[in-house]
């Protein structure tokens, strides 16, 4: 029964997930286009100038001329940023040496159950001669960095609550912000105590996700660590439901941060794709109120923009 | 050192300031000015001023008078929640919306930003001026009021006017520089928020200061420039610097006005043609030495560059560029120059990028790139001789964090400057620091304001540029130039220079880009660059 429940859940919040994650990914791709608001360095500007914070406004009549784009230039940027977090190791050394680990940590407990929920679908569905191999080598290394993961995960998310607690940040943490933390370290640390105390070897878990994936709700372990599986299913779970409902997704918004903000630099150029978009916007009518804008809920951007110059004072 | 404990103190604290700076426990500055009981003094506040406006800190900016019933105090309220509304809407702010609700969503609080700015650096880290105080502020006015979330998740703050008006005058406390916003871990930008209260001030509220709106924007849109020069002004002034340029260079040049198809419309910051008639002689020169099509308009705006709004209010700065362009179609140029001002820059070549569509769509370029392009081709002769004094480089950030023009005007002094002369600030292109007079704050000085500026936003500035010439001596006599291709930043520039009287006391000399290309000229007569101060 304790254990259908763990299955429940673990499908209920990984649904969750996926679901609030595409939601979250969809609310920002479908924002209006915005003026261009860039900062330098943009990683992808070609012939060297990514490297000084050169973009292709240094060219005359740039217009006229190709824009070198580099994709390799953002991935030299973005793999070493999302993997150790350089901007952070480089701005602010003391809070990395939490952040990082904490992060780090994630990845390896995200890597491993992705591992593991691959590794159900081969055991599940392909042949013995290929699930049984590879079912091995994922059995070995699972238990390592599973195990790496969560301890790391626990060290930062300690040292980020206690850094939350500390003079300089805590009139900036509200109560949720410490309840996040919390959260990491209730579940991270049930599953360690498990791991440590009852499954070394990561069987039952691998057992449970091999289950979870072919759909075979079947009992997994008894007695203490059974329970401990079980709560440590449901508090991960609940945990991966609630992340992309905090400002903890923006492992989600920095993306847009990035490609839709800081690096777009994309150019509107004469009669190209974006002046329609444009028009459009500045049909929309605006509704400001203060006296020198002159709107009245029906005039447009545009009929505001072009209003003469009798232009009032405030 | 006076500072706020907490961020609920915003609505707290009745009619005190919630920080003030005692000039006596600021960092000091480098030599020859590294003696802090030598300093001028630090205007006071009068209290005729504390009595009638709402109090922040040690000055004010934006003149919000103090309501004295209960409707005003409602009125300041509802009218801030009203425009925060309309900040998450697609019809009243399509402009900045995906910009400004990453910032509000995603910000960490983790204050990697703090260090960044120079104004919380020279403050003495005060917490009013911690980049994200003022973030934190508007985030949770937002969650709590608006969302009506609990404020267990995002934080607590009381609402009543003096929040509101000390948040808008908050918002004058920072140059929109966006140095914090390159450090942000998360991709959050304080400095976009700073901007979008003072949109909530101007758009929602008709709240702003005069020196950016009424003598600004509204000045420009209706005369033709924020200096007040008229049509017939300006091409009188124009003639006069043509003529007083001639005479120092031996080098005749007559300025064209309204040439109907030529490549080049030139727009000088209109403050150069009253402050600094030196710089668009330069260009007159330079331009016609290197046999250019070009011209300047006489048509309302057409010759005066600025764009206040890029700092304030979305609508001012599109009527602005609209204007911009309408005087580039008529004249049926290839190209629209900016000159020397980094904000007329960014307005018209990077913000307007995404206003101007069909025929108003004609390309815009930085003039130093086209100054780097003359001196490429070979038209002109340099005699770097001429040039050897000490030079450091001003980067405005309107040219480099936010356009990536960082090489062209360092590739420029390498061709006019003697080697070994040239030395770079530390840091520098795109990691440089504001001047202290950005977001508009070179030409607000109300009250004791242009001294709040000195002590705090031009600080850093000063103290680069001292630690740039620390190698030379500051005798007066040894003269050494501070190449500051902006108006806005020669004009913070110039008052920090006389503020400390560095010009008479270190030799401490400041000027555009092109003054050096023309001083270097070897068709004009030596000495273009008078070292006189003006
Ligand atoms: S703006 Fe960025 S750097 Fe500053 S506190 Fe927020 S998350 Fe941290
Ligand atoms: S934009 Fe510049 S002045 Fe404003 S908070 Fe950021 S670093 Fe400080």
């Amino acid at each position: 029964m304790m254990t259908t429940l763990a299955y429940v859940v673990a499908y209920l919040g990984l649904v969750f997930f996926l679901i609030a994650c595409v939601a979250r990914f969809m609310m920002w791709s479908k924002m209006p286009m915005h003026v261009r608001w860039e900062l330098y360095p943009v990683a992808h500007e070609g012939g060297g100038k990514a490297a000084y914070g050169g973009s292709y406004l240094e060219e005359t009549d740039w217009w006229t001329k190709k824009r070198e784009v580099s994709l390799v230039g953002e991935l030299k940027v973005m793999v070493p940023e999302i993997l150790f977090l350089v901007a952070l190791r480089e701005h602010n050394k003391k809070l990395w040496t939490r952040s990082f680990p904490f992060h780090f940590g994630l990845y390896l407990v995200g890597g491993v159950t992705a591992l593991m929920l691959v590794g159900g679908l081969i055991v599940g569905y392909l042949p013995e001669s290929i699930a049984a191999p590879v079912g091995k080598i994922i059995s070995s290394v699972v238990p390592f960095l599973g195990g790496a993961g969560l301890v790391l995960g626990i060290i930062g998310a300690v040292g980020l609550f206690l850094r939350r607690r500390g003079r300089a940040l805590r009139d900036y943490t509200a109560p949720a912000d410490l309840f996040n933390l919390i959260f990491f370290i209730a579940a991270f640390g049930v599953a360690l105590v498990t791991f440590i105390g009852f499954d070394r070897d990561f069987s039952m878990v691998e057992t449970f996700i091999v289950n979870l994936v072919t759909f075979n709700l079947a009992p997994i372990g008894d007695g203490t660590g059974g329970m401990l599986l079980t709560l440590s299913a449901v508090l991960l779970a609940l945990l991966v439901a609630y992340i992309p409902t905090t400002h903890m997704s923006h492992f989600i918004g920095k993306y847009f941060a990035y490609h839709s903000i800081r690096w777009s630099d994309e150019p509107n150029l004469a009669g190209g794709s974006q002046e329609k978009t444009i028009h459009e916007l500045l049909s929309r009518p605006v509704t400001w109120s203060a006296p020198h804008i002159k709107a009245d809920g029906k005039k447009s951007w545009l009929d505001v923009t072009l209003e003469d110059d009798d232009n009032e004072t405030t | 050192m006076k500072q706020p404990d907490s961020v609920k103190d915003m609505g707290r604290r009745p009619g005190e300031p919630l920080a003030q700076i005692n000039q006596f426990e600021q960092i000091p500055l480098p030599p020859p000015f590294d003696k802090l009981e030598d300093e001028p003094e630090f205007a006071q506040l009068s209290d005729s001023a504390r009595e009638k406006y709402v109090v922040l800190d040690d000055t004010i900016a934006v003149n919000i008078e103090k309501p004295t019933t209960k409707e005003e105090e409602e009125k300041l309220v509802n009218g801030f929640l009203s425009g925060l509304e309309k900040l998450f809407s697609v019809e009243d702010n399509w402009t900045f919306l995906q910009p400004f609700e990453m910032s509000m969503e995603h910000c960490a609080k983790c204050h990697t930003c703090s260090d960044a700015c120079p104004i919380y650096e020279e403050s003495g880290e005060n917490e009013l001026y911690r980049p994200v105080y003022r973030s934190e502020i508007l985030r949770r006015i937002y969650f709590k009021y608006i969302k009506k979330a609990s404020p267990s998740l995002h934080g607590d703050i009381d609402l009543n006017w003096e929040t509101v008006a000390r948040l808008i005058e908050l918002s004058y406390r920072c140059n929109l520089c966006r140095r914090c916003a390159q450090t942000c871990p998360i991709g959050a930008d304080n400095g976009l928020l700073s901007r979008e209260i003072r949109k909530i001030a101007s758009m929602e509220m008709g709240i702003v200061p005069k020196e950016l709106h009424d003598d600004g924007s509204v000045l420009q849109l209706k005369v033709g420039s924020s200096t007040g020069m008229t049509p017939m002004i300006v091409k009188d002034n124009i003639e006069f610097i043509d003529e007083d340029t001639a005479e120092r260079t031996g080098y005749p040049i007559e300025t064209p006005f309204d040439v109907q198809g030529a490549d080049i419309l030139l727009i000088h910051n209109a403050g150069e043609i009253m402050a600094w008639p030196e710089n668009p002689g330069a260009f007159a020169t330079l331009f016609e030495a290197a046999g250019l099509s070009w011209t300047l308009s006489s048509d309302v705006i057409g010759y005066d560059g600025i764009n206040y709004g890029v700092w304030y209010d979305d609508v001012q700065f599109a009527r602005v560029a609209v204007r911009h362009a309408q005087v580039a179609k008529k004249l049926g140029v290839k190209k629209i120059v900016l000159g020397e001002c980094g904000h007329a820059h960014k307005a018209l070549t990077v913000i307007a990028d995404k206003v101007l569509t069909g025929d108003l769509n004609i390309p815009r370029e930085s003039a130093i790139v086209t100054m780097r392009d003359i001196l490429r081709s070979g038209a002109i002769k340099i005699d770097k001789s001429r040039n050897d004094f000490p030079v450091t480089l001003h980067d405005p950030c309107n040219m480099v964090r936010l356009m990536g023009i960082v090489s062209p005007q360092r590739e420029i002094i390498h061709e006019v400057v003697p080697e070994g002369r040239f030395r770079e600030m530390a840091p520098h292109g795109v990691e440089n620091y504001c001047c202290g007079g950005g977001s508009g704050f070179a030409i607000m000085s109300g009250h004791n304001f242009q001294d709040w500026r000195h002590r705090m936003t031009g600080r850093r500035k000063f103290r680069q540029i001292l630690d740039a010439f620390q190698d030379e001596s500051m005798d007066p006599s040894h003269m050494k130039y501070l190449c500051a291709p902006c108006s806005n930043c020669k004009g913070q520039i110039r008052d920090i220079i006389t503020y400390y009287d560095a010009f008479e006391k270190a030799g401490i000399y400041y000027g555009g880009l092109v003054e050096l290309i023309v001083n270097a000229m070897e068709d004009v007569q030596p000495g273009f660059i008078d070292w006189e101060w003006h």
